[in-house]
């Protein structure tokens, strides 16, 4: 069983919220989904590489040598808001609502 | 005119002869997507401009074989100075910088750009009903879904308005709604198209691929945007084979592996008759055709999940609201800059699969959720490599029924899930795959599921290109389509 509890340190960690209405439903959802995925237990994976990812996994070298890509006007073209050429965000340490 | 039963190599012979020019095909072809728009929803964006950028290839000449021929783009592929949203809110104002590498290969072989089809928000889902741009409609029947998440691309196409469009398969999101539709949909082996552009999902399972009414067309797209990129360390440094040309019918000596498994009793047996009638149609031409088990398949769903879900919650950290996409408003601080953003920006099965992979990755959970995956991952691809080592198909159905009905599975996430089961395998293993049209089922398209080893993907082209020339499922006009004329 996952618990409402689990469910809101899981948001916590995924930057994510719910709104009161909805987390009850979520949590339904979600436990079921982790419940089939817990049928996974009854395979037998003793000494069992997992497979993490895929295709030819050897290093790939390449001379060190910069090449063009963006500029920077280009790079700040699609940023929601930028000043002075640069990216403005809202404070980062902010005492009074550290919400 | 009317190129609905055309091959790309007709439209090409036309167009070197100057009996047609790319600008009229290419206009014609943007007045039919228009003219259907409303009622199927193909498009999040329909390329206006695509007849200047076809005159212009007219008056640069006719060149290869893609040359001035209109190509649709699933709209998680990047294209430079087009909205590029993958069905989110959370990029629906975002304008590629850059073009991803499939993009810019075809407009290198003068393919025309005909604008960017719908899909599931950020490929997931089996419908195109969680895009925030609403559900696209199947082309045979407009009360059904597309199938996703590729479903703008496969209904564009089955209406022989696009003849061929780009689509992405992180987990049957070619073949489902290939299968749907009653087009060919190719999704080839991991590593051999460049994912550089393309909106990330799941990086170990996601490919490119083509979907085309014709195997033929499917062959000359896919051989035109594979290859190795620079941009891309997962892609094969292999030689790309020339497909098209190679293509072969003769299936004598060909073994065909037939897992057990896939003739469940939960999927529909008219489906299972279509796919049995196809076999019998390889068996005429010489094939053999045997039963094999895959143990392993029942845990499939599972392993997917836990392992797209984990990926995509990693993938999707990016978006943030700080340098693109949305961003939401009224926010005191960083922390709440990224909750809005993300919370109003994603829509709710993107949470889900976030929650999920979050979850399977979190301590206390990794273990049991995320690392057992991945070894059961391994056990499967043993499993399907050994078959594959002794045949050279693997085929059953694509999916365990025809197109159902909008509105009918998205209130159950669950029910949504499983429909991948006949389609994940290809992912988890990074194997060549493919739908074939075989048929119609209560008057749905039918797909016939064909997997091969590894970079193998001519075994494919020849089997899917045999069955082709013996049903010539392209020829078909879908129903509703035929109600409307």
């Amino acid at each position: 069983m996952i618990s409402k509890d689990e469910v809101l340190h899981v948001a916590e960690l995924a930057n994510l919220k719910f709104k009161d209405d909805e987390i009850d439903g979520f949590v339904s959802q979600l436990d079921k989904i982790v419940t089939i995925a817990s049928n996974l237990s009854t395979v037998d994976t003793e000494g069992i590489e997992p497979t993490y990812h895929m295709g030819d996994t050897k290093t790939v070298f390449r001379p060190d040598k910069g090449i063009h890509t963006q500029t920077r006007e280009e790079m700040l073209e699609n940023v929601p808001e930028t000043q002075d050429n640069l990216i403005k965000v809202p404070t980062i340490v902010d005492k009074e609502d550290d919400e | 005119m009317d190129y609905l039963n055309q091959s790309i190599d007709s439209l090409h012979e036309q167009l070197v002869n100057k009996e047609i020019t790319s600008e009229e095909l290419t206009k014609e072809t943007l007045q039919r997507i228009h003219s259907k728009e409303d009622k199927l929803n193909a498009f999040v964006t329909i390329n206006d401009d695509a007849t200047k950028d076809a005159a212009k290839v007219d008056a640069d000449g006719i060149k290869g074989r893609l040359s001035g021929i209109p190509i649709a783009v699933k709209d998680n592929i990047l294209t430079k100075g087009m909205l590029t949203t993958a069905s989110s809110k959370i990029l629906s104002n975002f304008m590629p910088i850059y073009s991803a590498t499939v993009f810019e290969k075809l407009n290198q072989a003068g393919a025309i750009n005909l604008g960017k089809t719908n899909l599931d928000e950020f490929a997931m889902g089996s419908s195109t009903e969680t895009s925030y741009y609403g559900t696209s409609h199947n082309a045979w029947d407009h009360t059904k879904v597309p199938g996703g998440s590729s479903g703008g691309s496969a209904t564009t196409v089955a209406t022989g308005d696009a003849i061929a469009a780009l689509g992405t398969d992180t987990g049957g999101s070619i073949r489902q709604p290939s299968s749907f539709n009653g087009i060919f949909g190719i999704k080839p082996t991991y590593g051999r198209v460049s994912r550089w552009g393309v909106v990330a999902f799941s990086s170990s399972l996601d490919e490119v691929g083509v979907m085309s009414k014709r195997v033929e067309d499917s062959a000359e797209v896919l051989q035109t945007i594979a290859g190795h990129d620079d941009h891309d360390a997962t892609t094969s440094e292999r030689e790309v084979t020339d497909w098209r040309a190679n293509l072969n019918k003769d299936m004598h000596g060909i073994k065909i592996a037939v897992p057990k498994e896939f003739w469940h009793e939960g999927t529909d047996p008219k489906v299972l008759k279509t796919i049995d009638e196809a076999l019998d149609t390889y068996k005429k031409l010489g094939a053999t055709v045997e039963e094999i088990s895959l143990p392993t398949l029942k845990h499939a769903v599972e392993v997917y999940y836990v392992i797209a879900s984990s990926e995509a919650s990693s993938n999707l950290q990016r978006y943030d609201g700080v340098r693109y996409g949305y961003r939401a408003k009224d926010v005191k601080n960083i922390k709440q800059l990224f909750v809005n953003s993300r919370s109003e920006g994603f829509g709710d099965e993107v949470k889900r699969r976030i929650m999920l992979g979050t979850f399977a990755l979190s301590a206390g959970a990794y273990d049991a959720y995320f690392k057992k995956a991945a070894q059961v991952r391994t056990i499967f691809i043993n499993e399907l490599n050994d078959v594959l080592s002794k045949y050279d198909l693997i085929a059953g159905p694509v999916t365990t029924s025809t197109a159902f009905g909008i509105g009918e599975k998205i209130d159950d996430p669950l029910a949504m899930y499983m429909n991948d089961i006949l389609t994940i395998p290809a992912n988890l293993a990074g194997l060549p795959a493919a739908s074939v049209p075989a048929g119609l089922a209560d008057g749905m398209p039918v797909g016939l599921q064909l997997m091969a080893k590894q970079f193998d993907e001519q075994s494919i082209f020849n089997a899917a290109y045999a069955l082709q020339e013996e049903n010539k499922f392209y020829q078909q006009i879908p129903t509703a389509l035929k109600e409307e004329d």
